[in-house]
């Protein structure tokens, strides 16, 4: 229970802390804005459009890929945590999960969603 | 408990049955000790990076043949100095169409995600911010904050190079988040413990020699994760100028360097605390206080590895860095945990002792790696190798064989 407080204490904390300098900053800093001055910057040419294009699905693909992985790998934790109560069955079943997930990760690599085109 | 033996929890217990004493009920008491000690904790890690900086601008310079900063105090020792209180003074630019709730919010949630590790990192055997049973979860949940500040960053500046860089880096956080988080499994199979506190105790033997694979594998991803050289394609200057922070200015642009700098030592603290046997040492048990000199020294060995990879690396181009982590070290991982789960199980259940169990694994892993490295170079040499464009080669005019015709 003292470890909770612990941290819900040290969130507040990490927020005070680098917010602190940067508001403080704000005031001691000179403050001249200027049209040009606040343009977007990209190397000194004019911004073409709009700036939320949309770009390149290739990133879809391997935000996809990681969520299984991710999710399924908190779900093997548990189970690492009770390896030392496992018998050599429960391991195998483990086992046999990953052999799952890897079966998976060649089927993606197979349809070629891994590659970087 | 001797004050010599263990300053910090001396300190600590008095003070807490100081203020028992006055009669406060004690969620107060753990509540007032709680924010002197992460007060202590996030102070100690900011003023950290100002010898962090030095340190990589002084070793980086000899690591490249040059000499770094040596102007500002004795070997360009206080060079830091002037440079906050410059950036301190310096003007906040906001570019136009700047979203500015979380284009403010970003740098301040990028630095505290990298703040938030600490909380569960052992420092001696009985100083830990919070001894959680769940450290490892939260390590992997803390992780990923700094990921989201990024994306913040980039898409609410308004400018298509920091998007690109967002894009980029959320691409990398996440597919180097896979295998890190696979082989975290490894010391919670030899530990049988979530805790991060109970991870470090267990090492007996250091999880490096049980399973040297599984922390190359864990230092290579933590340097993806904290974007460094090689893989610091977010900040690629000669692609997308600067990457997500472009658009800052003044303190907020330096916080983004304050959470690079601070992140990736708090990276090399992690491998020694997981792999290298965080506060372990000898005399730890008669004075618990030489844990903090253990786990810093097994810290800033991590941490100069680090620095040395990236002043000696050249980056790598995109396609070849999501390959290295999709198609080599996902795989390997996979198979790593299945293997070591395999082979501890079969030797706990012969009874081998601790040198056999070291051994045996130290096999494996060797084994893992060589075929690897096999499948490895025979799909490189499987590939069809690039066919030259011409094969006379232009030459440029005006070059030292062709003298010029032109005279002055």
């Amino acid at each position: 229970m003292d470890g909770w407080i612990y941290l819900g204490i040290f969130f507040l904390i990490v927020g005070i802390f680098p917010g602190a300098p940067i508001l403080i900053a704000y005031f001691l800093s000179p403050r001249k804005p200027n049209k040009l001055k606040s343009q977007i910057y990209e190397c000194g040419v004019e911004t073409v459009g709009e700036t939320h294009v949309k770009f390149k699905a290739q990133y879809y693909n391997y935000a996809l890929a990681f969520l299984v992985f991710d999710v399924e790998v908190v779900f093997l934790f548990p189970w690492a945590v009770a390896y030392n109560q496992l018998t050599f069955f429960g391991v195998l079943e483990g086992v046999l999960f990953l052999l799952i997930l890897f079966a998976a990760l060649l089927n993606v690599w197979r349809k070629g969603a891994l590659e970087w085109v | 408990m001797l004050f010599i033996s263990d300053p910090v929890m001396f300190i600590a217990n008095w003070l807490q049955s100081f203020l028992l004493g006055w009669g406060l009920p004690k969620e107060l008491v753990v509540a007032i000790l709680s924010f002197i000690g992460s007060s202590m904790i996030a102070v100690v890690m900011l003023c950290l990076v100002v010898a962090l900086i030095i340190m990589e601008r002084k070793l980086g310079g000899r690591f490249q043949g040059r000499f770094g900063p040596n102007r500002v105090g004795p070997y360009g020792l206080l060079q830091t100095i002037p440079d906050m209180i410059k950036i301190f003074t310096k003007e906040y630019i906001t570019p136009q169409g700047a979203d500015i709730i979380i284009y403010n919010l970003a740098p301040i949630l990028i630095t505290s995600a990298v703040l938030l590790i600490w909380a569960v990192v052992p420092y001696t055997s009985s100083v830990v911010g919070a001894d959680v049973n769940v450290g490892v979860l939260y390590l992997i949940a803390v992780g990923s904050f700094g990921t989201l500040a990024i994306l913040m960053a980039g898409w609410s500046s308004n400018n298509k190079y920091a998007l690109m860089g967002a894009f980029r880096t959320v691409a990398q956080m996440i597919s180097y988040e896979v295998p890190m988080v696979l082989v975290l499994l490894i010391p919670v199979i030899f530990t049988g413990s979530m805790g991060i506190n109970d991870i470090v105790k267990a090492q007996t033997v250091w999880f490096i020699l049980l399973s040297p694979l599984s922390a190359l594998i864990f230092f290579i991803a933590a340097q993806a994760e904290v974007a460094r050289a090689p893989f610091d394609l977010l900040e690629a200057e000669s692609e997308i100028v600067a990457g997500f922070h472009i658009e800052y200015s003044g303190l907020k642009f330096g916080f983004f360097y304050v959470a690079e700098f601070l992140h990736s030592f708090t990276m090399s603290a992690l491998v020694a605390t997981l792999f290298l046997g965080g506060w372990q040492g000898p005399w730890v048990e008669a004075f618990p206080v030489l844990g903090f000199f253990y786990f810093s020294i097994k810290a800033f060995i991590v941490y100069f590895l680090v620095l040395w990879v990236r002043f000696s690396l050249p980056r790598v181009r995109i396609d070849q860095m999501m390959d290295f982590c999709w198609k080599a070290l996902i795989p390997v991982s996979l198979t790593l945990v299945m293997v070591t789960a395999i082979v501890q199980k079969l030797l706990v259940g012969a009874g081998a002792a601790l040198p056999i169990q070291v051994a045996v694994h130290l096999m494996v892993n060797i084994a893992i790696t060589w075929i690897t490295v096999q499948i490895m170079l025979a799909k490189q040499a499987r590939k069809p190798r690039r066919k030259p464009v011409a094969d006379i080669r232009p030459v440029a005019v005006g070059s030292p064989s062709t003298p010029s015709t032109k005279s002055v």
